[in-house]
């Protein structure tokens, strides 16, 4: 890593420390996806489905604080969910890449959401059962509607692959060039080896997601990318793409100008 | 002609007696027509009355501001919806009330083609605009077509609770810091008289207003509902200590109502006519939304036709 675009980032971690880092992955995962997800409404192809994910970015939101709110009780002083949300900088922020990729055409959304639903359903299910109280609660709550953002995003995949030309060509390109980001969902971190006694590891799940998605690619007549190919990596550590900045300008305009207020 | 004369006699007694019509029941024409007009023109405010409240979304101040916002915008594409559905009944498909309202035919609620630059107008929205809403709503869980009584009863639950939300936002404002304070008051200012002209047109002026009293359509006059708002309204904005923009309004206690100054008619049937601040954009982002999701509802389809067949095809070979 030293020597790289990763030089410098912070790689020794208590157990405390490594248990926070690890709800800012999942909470700002599902912060930032929803935070794009909720831009579709009034967008949307088709009434119905702008309903569909505006139920989505709400679950997600839903997500987020909560695991904000036990993110609050272990950095404890004035930290609430707001604070967390509204007055940290993009340094701060541990989401995946994948999630702050722009919401593009309908087909880059489906795309983007079918990689990290297949990821989520698969972390979350395991979290059920992890050492962790909050984090088991939180995941049982979750699992149902994760369950079905995955369904949801793999139909929209089989039917956009499989739908007309111009619908196959589109999605197979977002295909494409979402792939780069999604090797980051699983790569190596170290706070994984800290909590390896009480938390899994992401990358326990990447032979069951690439089982899944190359099923669902199947389905959809698309062809899957490689999972060996170069991955783009960066967000578990606070280096970001450019567009996180102003996903967090916008979402955090109006409560930064106003920092006494409450709302 | 004698026939039809008799059957709409029958009809009005039906109507006359508090009966509820029902799609496959004979309607005179102008009844349907009227009804697909009011339904369908309901149904697009719900979806276009989504985006000024899209609009803020993103820059929701708190997690759960932001979680309500979107709750409640998900609520309206859900009226619109049952909308859609309930107009249908009468044999109107939604692709062409979607075309009717994407050329201008159609019409949605004026309120809409105002911006909300502030996000107490999210606040204000909830308290005045679905306030007014509901004042007209409550009386159409009354109304004499059935899907449509049907469809309000429960927009009217959903609504009732977006006008508490909305009110909450205000108050939290109105008991906030000083610029929050002023901002509640600037957001009053702005959508107030909107708000009254959400009843339509004085009784003197409202063309369609009588055939639709008389078929119980309506129960209650533009001008009956708009004082009933008025009335219920000014006590909320004192309590949130927000001053009502109109030096007229006072407490007429011969009457029993509070009197109140005069709409500016012309701003009213500007905006109606196209000159409001966002008419233009409203129906261009809808366009634009319906235009770039054209492929994906294609796509839809084409696979839908595609697993209908593969089915069929499953079917005879078994």
């Amino acid at each position: 890593m030293a020597g790289g675009w990763l030089n410098g980032v912070k790689q020794d971690f208590t157990k405390e420390e490594a248990l926070k880092e690890y709800f800012y992955f999942l909470a700002d995962d599902s912060l930032v996806l929803g935070q794009q997800l909720s831009k579709w409404c009034s967008n949307g192809p088709v009434l119905e489905q702008d309903i569909a994910i505006i139920n989505t970015a709400l679950d997600h939101i839903g997500r987020a604080r909560l695991l904000y709110q036990e993110l609050a009780r272990l950095e404890g002083g004035d930290t609430t969910e707001d604070t967390l949300a509204y007055f940290r900088d993009h340094l701060q922020f541990r989401n995946a890449l994948l999630v702050e990729q722009p919401n593009g055409h309908w087909g880059d959304s489906v795309v983007r959401s079918f990689f990290i639903d297949t990821f989520n359903f698969y972390l979350y299910d395991a979290l059920r059962s992890c050492n962790n109280e909050a984090l088991r609660g939180i995941a049982e709550k979750a699992i149902k509607e994760i369950a079905y953002q995955a369904q949801w995003s793999a139909e929209w995949v089989v039917r956009l692959g499989d739908g007309t030309e111009e619908s196959h060509a589109k999605v197979q390109k977002s295909i494409d060039d979402l792939w780069m980001w999604s090797g980051e969902l699983f790569e190596e971190h170290p706070i994984f080896e800290v909590l390896k006694d009480d938390l899994p590891a992401f990358s326990s799940f990447k032979d069951a997601w690439v089982k899944k998605v190359a099923e669902v690619l199947k389905m959809a007549t698309l062809v899957m990318p490689s999972p060996e190919l170069w991955m783009q990596t960066g967000g578990r550590y606070g280096i970001h793409s450019s567009q996180l900045g102003y996903i967090l300008g916008e979402m955090q305009s109006l409560a930064r100008t106003y920092p006494d207020a409450t709302w | 002609m004698g026939t039809n004369v008799s059957l709409e006699d029958k009809f009005q007694a039906y109507v006359d007696a508090e009966n509820k019509v029902e799609p496959k029941d004979w309607m005179p024409e102008k009844y349907r027509k009227t009804l697909i007009r009011q339904i369908s023109q309901h149904a697009h405010s719900e979806i276009i009355g989504m985006q000024p409240e899209a609009n803020w979304i993103t820059r929701a101040p708190s997690l759960r501001a932001k979680l309500i916002l979107l709750a409640k915008v998900q609520d309206e594409a859900g009226h619109g919806l049952y909308l859609y559905s309930a107009a249908e009944t009468l044999g109107e498909p939604r692709e062409k009330m979607i075309a009717d309202l994407q050329s201008g035919k159609a019409k949605y609620s004026s309120i809409f083609n105002y911006p909300t630059p502030s996000w107490a107008d999210m606040g204000t929205i909830g308290w005045l605009v679905d306030g007014a809403a509901i004042q007209n709503q409550v009386m159409l869980t009354r109304t004499s077509y059935g899907p449509y009584a049907r469809a309000m009863v429960k927009i009217c639950k959903e609504e009732s609770f977006h006008q508490r939300q909305g009110y909450e936002v205000v108050m939290k404002l109105a008991q906030g810091t000083p610029e929050q304070k002023a901002m509640a008051q600037e957001s009053l200012n702005r959508w107030w008289w909107p708000s009254l002209m959400m009843f339509g047109p004085s009784d003197d002026n409202s063309p369609n207003s009588e055939q639709s009293m008389k078929w119980k359509i309506k129960r209650k006059s533009n001008d009956t509902l708009r004082q009933e708002f008025v009335d219920k309204t000014v006590p909320q904005a004192e309590y949130l200590g927000l001053t009502i923009p109109d030096p007229d309004l006072k407490w007429n206690e011969e009457r029993g109502h509070y009197d109140f100054g005069e709409i500016n008619w012309a701003e009213f049937y500007d905006v109606i006519k196209g000159n409001g601040p966002c008419n233009k954009e409203r129906i261009a982002h809808h366009v634009k939304a319906h235009e770039e999701g054209a492929w994906v509802r294609e796509a839809a389809n084409a696979y839908a036709k595609k697993q209908a067949a593969r089915k069929e095809g499953d079917a005879s070979a078994a």
